[in-house]
């Protein structure tokens, strides 16, 4: 009979084994995925993973990357630094639209004026707004002690309403022959995030990300209030006697974490997606919190991660057109990576042994 | 506007039909919860269960195997989450996360292709005498079995928890693992069963939305319900009974939104389509200052280590 065994310390070697692992059992699980669709799963991985770094196309995909991974690792940084506090915010998708919507509507607002200032306004409106959304459950969480679960998801449902409200009214393009959705930012120069380097697709988002990952590193290691965010998630008990307000923690850590989503939200408003509509938002709040976890919860980490994350959004998409591969399909690829890391987690912790009565 | 074309027994009636699947959702988690595990996943076994009923009473032509099906698809998918967090130890939280997202990628692979048909009817209640009565048998007696099912297995927990030995030892596996353990209790397989439990019911919940509510598949159509079922756990500070009345009034609160949507209040339809989730928030605000009765082991691992 083989049983758990509790390891004295977190096995180091696990702790960055695991994501490896858990990525190839996805493969393996992935590939009987799509053979079931009838699709070679061969070709089906190396359309995922190899063909968007390295088939012929790749310059138009490598941009991509960037594009894509930007708001994953930005929305993932933030709810990294919560979960690592056992602060579960789970509506980071409902602080992206809110950000994109704040910062869209500044932008807006200033049309057609230009000016050097108006897109640093739309960032810090962006930010704000994801932040204001953030404290909903942040605040009813200190002051009432609810479940930030429940009323973070709750507001992500209530934000998506709000998105389609305004891409129908308030946001609707004027001079857009009464379709929804709202002027094209990328049309108006004071309020586009254009591309820094041409082709590269590095946007200020992606420059926001770099800057998060680097900023958490240092926090979490070089800060109090890393240690202290560590600590609660660790020792929660020890914590509390070492003076670390929980309170407080749960207000930086979500108000954080709706910072950056909302600012994920915003590059993206301004930036690839150019304009407010029904459908803009795509996921990336969930998505991000299998990066936050594949990442280990460690800003490097979630960096990879969420390039990772993007890859296998934009083969997925060559997967989708070229092997009519369904983009469900994709979702569940997703999906499978993060309870196979879930459970390959198990040997960080526990190590196997073999015994011979059964005792649980 | 005009409120007078609100039909206060259609209402009602449409009241019971509205709850259903919440009622379903949310008792399957309350036993899941009593046995001390923390399955957030609700929303993701909802829909897997919605499309599995529906693509088996599709094919089959016969709904009552199709709510089998969603009963057995959702208990599938839970025991992915049994195995995570009772044998490879995992976070509740994450795992329960995952399986909600799994869940979404899953229903909507299945579903390619049964967008835009009719499932087979599912027969209702007529019992002659009841059924013909003016108000109350409109409102009480008229409508589908699953319904009556909902209410008999709120009535079955309510009884198996409160006066069964089986409802004792769930109980005392969700209050105190350790102790349950120590009394020679297996609590990993109790746990494993109340998870497939809770699974079985969140399935059928979804199918009632495809097969009955709705009825018809669109991806991601169970919107949040089972978010809403999570907190109405809390909202009914773990007691069966107000389960039921929370899932009423949620109930009755989309009901309501809908008519007055289709009245054509000067509200806009999105406000409208917020307001249950902002009273879900409301209610969780005003029921989180007693924790008292949750499940003391609620969300811990367990790890026999004697």
């Amino acid at each position: 009979m083989l049983k758990l065994e509790r390891r004295p310390q977190p096995s180091k070697a696990w702790v960055w084994l695991a994501p490896v692992v858990a990525v190839i059992a996805t493969m393996i699980a992935g590939g009987a995925l799509f053979a079931m669709l009838g699709k070679d799963p061969l070709v089906a991985i190396r359309t995922i993973f190899w063909d968007p770094l390295f088939s012929e196309f790749a310059f138009f995909y490598r941009p991509q990357l960037l594009v894509k991974g930007a708001p994953l690792i930005l929305i993932a940084i933030g709810l990294s630094l919560g979960f690592r506090a056992g602060i579960w915010n789970i509506g980071a998708e409902g602080q992206y639209i809110v950000g994109a919507l704040t910062g869209a509507g500044v932008g807006l607002a200033f049309y057609p004026l230009e000016g050097w200032f108006v897109f640093p306004l739309m960032v810090m409106a962006g930010a704000l707004g994801g932040w204001a959304w953030a404290m909903i459950p942040a605040v009813l969480k200190v002051k009432f002690g609810t479940n930030e679960i429940l009323v973070s998801l709750m507001l992500v449902y209530v934000a998506e309403q709000l998105l389609a409200s305004m891409s129908l009214g308030l946001m609707k393009n004027p001079e857009g022959f009464g379709f929804p959705g709202s002027r094209n930012l990328q049309q108006y120069p004071s309020a586009h995030n254009a591309e820094l380097i041409a082709g590269s697709g590095m946007h200020w988002g992606v420059v926001a990300a770099m800057i998060a990952v680097i900023f958490a590193y240092i926090m979490l290691t070089r800060h109090i209030l890393g240690f202290h965010i560590r600590l609660t998630g660790e020792a929660p008990r020890a914590a509390r006697f070492a003076g670390v307000n929980p309170g407080r923690l749960v207000l930086i850590c979500l108000g954080l974490a709706g910072a950056l989503a909302g600012l994920a939200g915003m590059f993206e408003v301004s930036g690839p997606a150019g304009r407010v509509s029904i459908d803009f938002n795509v996921g990336y709040g969930f998505t991000a919190i299998i990066v936050a976890f594949l990442g280990r919860l460690h800003p490097l980490g979630i960096a990879l991660a969420g390039l990772l994350m993007a890859l296998t959004y934009i083969g997925g998409e060559i997967a989708q057109s070229r092997l009519g591969v369904p983009a469900a399909a994709i979702q569940m690829f997703q999906g499978m990576l993060l309870f196979f890391l879930l459970a390959v987690d198990v040997m960080t912790n526990y190590r196997l042994r073999l015994t011979r009565r059964e005792v649980a | 506007m005009d409120l007078s074309s609100i039909n206060p027994i259609l209402l009602l009636a449409s009241l019971m039909v509205a709850a259903t699947p919440l009622l379903l959702a949310a008792v399957g988690e309350l036993v899941v919860e009593k046995a001390g595990v923390l399955n957030l996943g609700v929303e993701g076994m909802m829909i897997t269960g919605a499309i599995c009923g529906f693509a088996i009473a599709v094919n089959t032509g016969d709904p009552f195997l199709g709510v089998l099906a969603a009963a057995g698809g959702g208990a599938v998918l839970s025991l992915l989450f049994a195995l995570l967090t009772q044998v490879a130890l995992a976070n509740q939280v994450a795992s329960g996360l995952g399986l909600t997202l799994f869940g979404l990628g899953l229903s909507s692979l299945i579903g390619q292709g049964y967008q835009g048909i009719r499932p087979p009817p599912f027969p209702k209640l007529n019992i002659p005498g009841l059924s013909d009565l003016p108000v109350i048998g409109r409102i009480l007696f008229s409508h589908d079995l699953m319904v009556y099912l909902g209410l008999i297995i709120v009535t079955g927990v309510w009884f198996m928890l409160k006066y069964t030995r089986a409802g004792l030892i769930l109980r005392a596996v969700g209050e105190n693992h350790e102790a349950a353990h120590a009394l020679g209790y297996k609590v990993v397989r109790i746990r494993i069963m109340a998870i497939l439990f809770g699974g079985a019911c969140a399935g059928m919940g979804g199918a009632y939305i495809s097969l009955i509510r709705v009825p018809q598949w669109t991806e991601g159509m169970t919107a949040g319900i089972g978010w809403i079922a999570l907190a109405l756990v809390v909202f009914a500070s773990w007691k069966p009974w107000r389960v039921l009345l929370g899932a009423y009034l949620f109930g009755g609160v989309t009901v309501i939104q809908l008519n007055l949507q289709a009245a054509g209040v000067a509200i806009p339809v999105e406000y409208l389509a917020m307001s249950p989730y902002l009273i879900t928030i409301l209610v969780l605000v005003i029921m989180s200052a007693d924790k008292s009765s949750a499940p003391a082991s609620l969300g811990r691992i367990f790890h026999a280590s004697r």
